[in-house]
């Protein structure tokens, strides 16, 4: 049995986002980051690992320096991992991606016991599709937004989260989990993972590695072979300035209430 | 020498870096409001392999070098020096002289479950009448008639004492006369076990800082352990724990480099925010100089102690360099924390604000493991001056 | 002929899907059908709504005409009554196949989500997810454009089509992309649930309603899942999206974590609210994952919008700042929420928000 874990390093966007002057974000003046429900998976499989002792690859497709997060998940446990980078693949959509990334993983091979992880979405594109659509590229079953992970066997047992609940799933494997970021608490890498993960196997999957796959096909990936195209992209607007109270005392807080007041706010 | 960081230490840094932010950070004001060890914590330090970063693996270390744990050591302290204190104390002052001076036995017996956190260590050589002046050692090791050593006396100021497992302990086994005629102590080391008979953990001690550091009494009385817990050569115990030291004080010179940068970073923060004559208080050359300043002399600390670091990693002679290390760092964390309360000015003085204990925890670096006026002794010395 | 993705003139009518949960239609599908409805319109096509389950009723079916529908395709089978990818799917995509739909709307929920990219896979057509705003028309695109970028529209170029214009968020709410699926049909979107205003009722319409049966070809052996048991949510949820007025509380409570929550729900209750929170509470731990406002939470536009201790990361701005009214209490002024509050005091929250509580008691008192 083994994990193959889908991984995508994004633009950190919780701090400062650097944007260009045509509006268009500066991912290379922005630190990077591992997708944070990309690290749940991640921790899935690791948590499996410790339970079985399978194998966990972890797969990304990205520009070259995504090979430093790739050793990160290396120290952190993952045993192997691949790169899935090349010019041609540049520009894809979630379709085109999707159709890259299974034929990675069909690469890797994947056995009847095996399980594909991917976190629900990117915080870069909140997309929340990659993970579905390579399921259906590679044709095994999905389920996404998983909370709880039990496997016996073949035999996994989820628990996928609903906005009002959620529902209990039993499924086999081969199969594609898409996971949440509340699944689990990614662990940190360890000094020894570490000083380990530069030894560890990386491979680098380029156009020719892949090309001979039927889902590699110059019409269906790349910028030329996504299906949806950016029409526009533009900033919104900065929203006109409020009004600052001066002061915080109990003059302010009453004058406030009573512009509100005035104005049936309240 | 190769000022920059391996990619492997990069990825240390990062790692100590969010482990600190997460684990660390948020428990620093309980730990030192309820002079709490932080156990928890520890534990988690332990199975990321914190805890003998720098033993090799066949002894259950993580295998890296003395500068990625002189780097823990620094982001442990940034955030809480009590933290910081812990696992210099266990890696330097127990794994260490465990590590460098024992048998082949002693390593395979205590170094894997100390590496492992399992076992925590600590080392015994100050005693009420023996603090700077080590010669004045009262505790006895005495043979008896089955061959055991049989402990008398106490030591005091033992870090990590309460919890833990294993100590490093010196003790007088005779007196040695030398060629002029004059009596000498022989010290020797020992091992000690927690649960040996005999021995017992005695008095904690409350603290200005570093409160959640585990600061207690040892006794021994009677305290008997078989002939294979000698560490070292009989008689040799004295240049072990001065050895010891030098290496010691590089990781309380990473603790002192720690809490100055981690003030540093909480001032600039505040700095930044807090607002006095309608302007942000990092707006007035004053805020500016004495940050700049603070950041150069840090900086310097900084360059100390890793070159200390990697002379030792280097098996090149380091003692001077972990005197001077130790000495400048602490020195530098005890006026940045000072000034950086200064800056912070009302607010600084509350317990609101991290940096009032960071300056209570600064100060200690200045007097344990050597005084600032040790070190100047050790320098001094090996400048030929005396 | 086989299905062909590519012939984009074979395909005609805007198709919403009508989640159904427990028999129960969605109020996401309601919105999407007043959304639809517009677009239909403008292409001057039929707008109908796809329903799966098991012996829905009649009733709730026409109820989708009352929001715009013209037609309903209805696909009853014992497999459809709890959602399954497989299932779905199937179906979906068996009559995309038959009735070549030109746009295929359905509502970014859990599920939503998970059956959308599933079918955008095998349809071999693009997807695009989270949308907050739709349009066919270039001319109505460029007015919406006109209020909410900082685009000089007059003096830009844009290709007329009737392609369908999908607008969503990208980098957390930083920047708004604008995309198009020109080559293949059907153009399918996600929709975010709570974005799109839903239509009075019209009973008229809900009258005229059609209902086509569809025919379903669906067989145990085509689903390889097992739904072992769904539950709801033990706990009432918090009804963010309806709310008229949501208190919010940040990374500001961390000081006395009860206490703060403890007085935005006093707040709330005096305001007639719910408590609503950043990203970083529900981090922490500090508060239920419902309550999170946000782009990864809910994006609500109520009456008043209370911001408690909340820096403003562009994430909670991009699910808040269309609120009417927003007010904002930080200690630090330059925090980023007060750029979009309509009204902005600078101190400590537990100091201003019980002076606040007391002050709008006393107006509404006086009343």
């Amino acid at each position: 049995m083994k994990a193959i874990v889908c991984v995508k390093q994004v633009p950190d966007t919780s701090g400062v986002v650097a944007v260009k002057e045509d509006g268009t974000m500066d991912r290379a003046a922005m630190a990077t980051i591992t997708n944070h429900d990309d690290l749940a998976a991640v921790e899935a499989a690791l948590r499996i690992k410790d339970a079985t002792g399978c194998k966990v690859v972890v797969v990304s497709m990205g520009p070259p320096p995504a090979e430093g997060m790739l050793r990160e998940l290396l120290a952190m446990g993952a045993d192997e991992a691949v790169l899935v980078s090349a010019r041609e693949f540049g520009g894809s959509d979630t379709y085109a991606t999707s159709q890259i990334l299974a034929a990675a993983i069909k690469k890797i091979g994947v056995d009847d016991d095996d399980i594909v992880f991917c976190g629900r979405q990117a915080i870069d594109g909140d997309t929340a599709q990659v993970g579905p659509q390579i399921a259906e590229k590679l044709g095994m079953p999905q389920v996404s937004y998983v909370a709880e992970i039990n496997v016996e066997g073949k035999a996994v047992t989820v628990k996928r989260l609903l906005e009002d609940g959620y529902m209990t799933i039993k499924v086999q494997t081969p199969c594609l989990l898409t996971c949440v970021k509340e699944l689990n608490d990614a662990r940190y890498m360890s000094v020894g993972g570490i000083m380990e993960c530069y030894q560890k196997p990386l491979e680098v999957y380029n156009y020719e590695t892949l090309k001979d796959d039927p889902l590699i096909d110059v019409t269906t990936i790349g910028l030329k072979g996504s299906p949806t195209n950016v029409y526009k992209s533009f900033s919104p607007p900065v929203k006109g300035a409020g009004m600052m109270m001066e002061g915080a005392d109990k003059a302010t807080v009453e004058k406030l209430v009573s512009i509100l007041n005035d104005k049936h706010i309240i | 020498m190769d000022l920059h960081l391996s990619k492997e230490q990069e990825m240390l840094r990062k790692m100590y870096r969010d482990f600190a932010e997460n684990e660390v950070k948020p428990l620093a004001e309980w730990v030192d409001e309820n002079e709490a060890f932080p156990e928890e914590t520890v534990k988690k330090m332990a199975k990321l392999g914190m805890m003998g970063i720098y033993f090799p693996k066949e002894y259950g270390g993580a295998g890296a070098d003395v500068l990625s744990y002189v780097m823990a050591v620094e982001e442990m302290s940034k955030v809480c020096g009590t933290t910081g204190v812990i696992i210099s104390a266990h890696t330097s002052l127990c794994c260490a002289p465990i590590y460098e001076n024992g048998t082949e036995e002693q390593k395979q017996k205590y170094l894997p479950k100390l590496c492992s956190g399992e076992w925590i260590g600590a080392f015994g050589l100050t005693e009420p009448g023996a603090g700077t002046d080590a010669q004045g050692q009262q505790t006895t090791a005495v043979k008896d008639e089955n061959g055991n050593w049989v402990l008398n006396g106490s030591k005091i100021f033992i870090t990590n004492a309460g919890y833990a497992n294993v100590f490093v302990i010196f003790a007088i086994t005779g007196i040695s006369t030398d060629k002029r005629g004059r009596k000498k102590k022989e010290i020797s080391a020992f091992i000690v076990e927690r649960t040996d008979p005999g021995f017992s953990v005695g008095k904690h001690e409350k603290k200005m800082g570093i409160k959640g550091s585990s600061t207690c009494e040892l006794i021994m009385e009677d305290c008997v352990i078989p002939a294979d817990r000698l560490l070292g050569k009989q008689g040799k115990g004295f240049g072990i724990a001065m050895k010891t030291l030098d290496g010691g004080r590089i990781g309380i010179a990473s603790q002192a480099l720690g809490l100055a940068e981690g003030a540093i970073e909480e001032t600039i923060k505040y700095t930044k925010e807090r607002v006095q004559f309608g302007k942000r208080i990092s707006q007035f050359q004053n805020t500016q100089f004495q940050l700049a300043d603070m950041h150069a002399k840090t900086e310097a600390a900084k360059w100390l102690v890793y070159s200390a670091a990697m002379k030792k990693q280097n098996h090149e002679p380091y003692t001077m360099d972990a005197a001077m290390a130790k000495l400048f760092a602490a020195e530098t964390a005890s006026d940045v924390t000072r000034r950086c309360v200064q800056l912070f000015g009302g607010y600084g003085y509350t317990r609101e604000y991290p940096v009032e204990r960071m300056m209570r925890d600064a100060k200690i670096t200045e007097i344990y493991e050597g005084t600032s006026e040790v070190q100047r002794m050790v320098i001094s010395a090996n400048l030929g001056v005396n | 002929m086989a299905f062909n993705s590519s012939d984009t003139a074979a395909f005609k009518g805007v198709w919403v899907f009508c989640e159904q949960r427990e028999g129960v239609i969605m109020s996401t599908s309601y919105q999407l059908l007043s959304e639809g409805r517009k677009l239909a319109n403008d292409l001057g096509v039929e707008l109908c709504g796809v329903v799966l389950g098991k012996d829905i009723k009649e009733d709730y079916l026409k109820a989708l005409g009352g929001y715009g529908a013209d037609k309903v395709y209805y696909c009853n089978h014992e497999l459809l009554d709890v959602y399954t990818t497989d299932a779905y799917t199937k179906v979906i995509c068996d009559l995309v196949e038959d009735k070549k739909p030109e746009i295929f709307l359905i509502g970014a929920t859990n599920i939503g989500r998970d059956l959308g990219p599933r079918c955008a896979a095998r349809l071999h057509t693009g997807l695009t997810a989270d949308c907050t705003h739709l349009d066919v028309d270039v001319a109505k695109y460029k007015e919406f454009l006109k209020t909410t970028s900082t685009i000089d529209v007059d003096n830009t170029v844009f290709e007329e089509n009737t392609n369908l214009k999908m607008t969503r968020p990208a980098f957390g709410g930083h920047l708004m992309a604008t995309i198009i699926c020109p080559r293949f049909r059907p153009q399918m979107s996600t929709v975010r649930p709570g974005v799109m205003q839903t239509q009075p009722y019209d009973e008229a319409g809900a009258a005229k309603t059609v209902i086509e049966n569809v025919d379903v070809k669906l067989d145990k052996s085509d689903i390889h899942v097992e739904v072992l048991e769904v539950k709801k949510a033990a706990k009432k949820l918090v009804d963010l999206i309806g709310a008229d007025v949501v208190v919010s509380v940040g990374r500001g409570i961390s000081k006395d974590v009860e206490g703060g929550i403890k007085l935005a729900e006093e707040l709330a209750s005096v305001l007639g609210g719910v408590v609503g929170s950043s990203r970083a509470c529900v981090d922490a731990g500090w508060i239920g994952a419902d309550h999170q406002v946000g782009q990864t939470g809910k994006t609500v536009h109520p009456r008043i919008y209370v911001a408690l201790g909340i820096s403003g990361a562009i994430q909670h701005l991009a699910g808040m700042q269309d609120s009417e009214c927003i007010i904002a209490v930080n200690k630090n002024e330059s925090a980023p929420i007060f750029d979009v509050a309509s009204y902005g005091i600078v101190g400590d929250l537990y100091k201003v928000t019980p002076m606040l509580i007391e002050a709008i008691r006393a107006a509404k008192a006086a009343k």
